[in-house]
């Protein structure tokens, strides 16, 4: 704003003085600033920052703690197959916590997902082609279900998608009759369902299709957040969604569909999580819904809805892997990966609660 | 007012109740073309459900509400909006992590043109935010340098000026303003109304709903008073005093009676 016009005359006693006060309104670089003010404007600028450091740093600690063991194009392609799954549950699971939601059904969807995918095959003789359509399907209705009581029932995201979970996985159960496709037989009959296992060699590395998928699927997804007018919307919706009515959103079918894309993307974590067991059972996955949630948090996602990157969870799964992976090789009890993870996750909130302050 | 101008936004016996509570009681309203509008009441007075009426966020349950002399009907907030009335609301309905930019064109960006568009729904910030720098330049607020900072790094003056400024980009007949300078300091409420005056100075007619009388009388054309659910008077600023349009506004002093109808 400029300083007030000739036009304009002051109608208070009081505002005279104001043509002697400052005429700056807004000066965003204040010379003062300490190098950690700077320092938490830069990641409050770029959420995604944070991660990728941590990321970094532990590959060079584990690097020089493990040796070439560790520092190897097998081993650090194995960390990307061992977080595929997990990251492309947490993908979805970003989309949902950006909306200042919360997705505990994932895991289940995923898993019922390729129950699904196996049984119509092997059970009914559908083509397999057809039964992951109807995978998709499936994991698609799931989150619909979900969206709709979040959005028109107005329910609360935890509770709803709490139930959802119990409701899910006993479908599952119940459905498959805790019966396991073997691998034998997928590969003789269905080959297709095991896609995302094959793989690509560059000399030690090691890329499955499961790995390209997800790295694929987290830079879609970041186009979509980032340049589009839908991507757009699920921010403003995790940030203020009264706010984002009144300013034009049509809040409710947005959330619908962020909830219907997080069951797709469920539904494909299923059909790559038979391409990396080789088999089809209804057990697996059981922790898919708490690992995504962990690589969400400490991938710098606010929890609280409308801040972080999809690429600050593609670090954060990746950190976890390189933990799990780090730790293993450098001859620790388990238990230690655990351990760091969980401080790792209390350390990725707050800092996100001191980047927040960056606004005020 | 001349008779033969007709206003571009009326209301006509406007009812609204909750309950047993009747928040408008046969309220009627009238807006003429290029003024500024000043709406006052009491608490209570029913005023926040006229505008509301108004911008489309309540539907009334009797009476006819007329734009451009043509009877509408609007169902939500989006409504009004796609009909030319765009709203000011006092909480700014602004999203604090998002750029100025997608502020101002939220619910309506504009996409690439060609297949990155149609196809790939790619949005053209390019060209949002040449819109957003010129209509905010226009509203002489470019101290803000970077079009593409959060909202929330702005002063409380400078969002409310990016939400006014984004009303004068779209609103093509009508804009309504809620308290716009109910949240700011002194000095940022002299620009806000300065910011008011220049809406205004480019034939824009102006809602103004607002508690202080002294910017009331400063800008308002005419102030409409409202009481127990209904227009009590139309004042003009320098016919009354300040101290009469409040004790018009909580019933101490009975209005003139060819002020009833006006």
């Amino acid at each position: 704003m400029t300083q007030p016009k000739t036009a304009s005359t002051p109608s208070q006693d009081f505002e005279s003085v104001l043509s002697g006060s400052a005429s700056e309104v807004a000066s965003f670089e204040h010379p003062g600033k300490t190098f950690l003010q700077r320092g938490r404007e830069f990641l409050h600028g770029n959420p995604a920052a944070v991660p990728l450091i941590v990321l970094i740093v532990s590959l060079v600690v584990f690097g020089v703690l493990v040796g070439s063991k560790f520092f190897s194009a097998f081993s650090l392609t194995l960390i990307l197959q061992q977080v595929a799954i997990t990251g492309i549950v947490a993908a979805a699971q970003t989309l949902v916590i950006l909306t200042a939601g919360i997705d505990l059904s994932v895991g289940a969807i995923m898993v019922l997902s390729s129950v699904v995918m196996g049984q119509f095959t092997f059970r009914y003789g559908l083509p397999a082609e057809l039964s992951i359509l109807c995978g998709f399907a499936v994991g698609a209705l799931c989150g619909f279900i979900n969206g709709f009581l979040v959005a028109y029932i107005r329910l609360p995201p935890f509770i709803v998608t709490l139930g959802m979970w119990q409701v899910i996985l006993a479908t599952n159960f119940l459905y498959s009759a805790n019966q396991t496709i073997r691998a034998q037989d997928i590969s003789a009959e269905a080959p297709i369902l095991q896609f995302f296992g094959q793989s690509i060699r560059l000399g030690g590395a090691v890329f499955t299709y499961g790995v390209i998928a997800f790295v694929l699927l987290v830079f879609l997804l970041w186009y979509v957040l980032n340049h589009t007018a839908w991507g757009r919307h699920v921010y403003a919706i995790g940030d203020d969604p009264d706010a984002a009515e009144l300013s034009g959103v049509r809040v409710k079918p947005v959330l619908i569909s962020v909830y219907v894309l997080s069951g797709l993307i469920c539904a494909l974590a299923g059909w790559a999580l038979i391409g990396r067991l080789g088999s089809v059972s209804p057990t697996a996955g059981q922790f898919a819904n708490i690992e995504s949630i962990t690589a969400v948090v400490i991938g710098g996602i606010s929890l609280f809805g409308g801040r972080g990157s999809i690429l600050g969870t593609m670090f954060g799964a990746l950190i976890v892997g390189v933990f799990a992976l780090g730790l293993r090789l450098w001859g620790t009890d388990p238990q230690w990966t655990y351990l760091m993870i969980g401080l790792l996750i209390i350390a990725a909130v707050a800092i996100d609660q001191w980047i927040r302050k960056a606004a005020a | 007012m001349n008779a033969s101008v007709q206003p571009i936004l009326s209301g006509r016996g406007l009812v609204k109740r909750y309950g047993r509570v009747t928040a408008l009681d046969h309220a009627d309203f009238d807006l003429y073309p290029g003024e500024i509008l000043a709406v006052i009441g009491d608490n209570g007075a029913g005023k926040s459900t006229l505008i509301k009426a108004l911008s489309g966020a309540v539907s009334p349950d009797e009476g006819e509400i007329r734009l451009d002399g043509k009877p509408v009907h609007f169902h939500s907030p989006m409504d009004a909006r796609a009909a030319g009335i765009e709203t000011v609301y006092q909480n700014l309905a602004l999203s604090p992590a998002l750029s100025i930019a997608d502020n101002m064109f939220l619910g309506r960006e504009i996409r690439r043109p060609g297949v990155l568009g149609s196809w790939f729904r790619m949005l053209d910030r390019t060209a949002m935010e040449k819109t957003a720098r010129d209509k905010l330049s226009e509203l002489g607020l470019m101290t803000i340098q970077n079009i593409s900072q959060a909202v929330e790094t702005l002063s409380g003056g400078q969002r409310q000026g990016v939400a006014v400024a984004r009303a004068a980009a779209f609103g093509s007949k009508v804009i309504i303003m809620d308290e716009p300078t109910a949240a700011l300091g002194v000095k940022e409420s002299r620009r806000v109304l300065d910011l008011i005056r220049d809406v205004k100075a480019r034939g824009m007619p102006i809602v103004l709903i607002s508690h202080n009388m002294p910017h009331v009388f400063e800008v308002a054309d005419r102030i409409h008073i409202h009481r127990l659910g209904r227009r009590l008077a139309v004042i003009k600023p320098s016919d009354y005093s300040m101290s009469d349009a409040v004790a018009l506004m909580t019933g101490a002093m009975k209005p003139p009676a060819d002020m009833a109808a006006a």
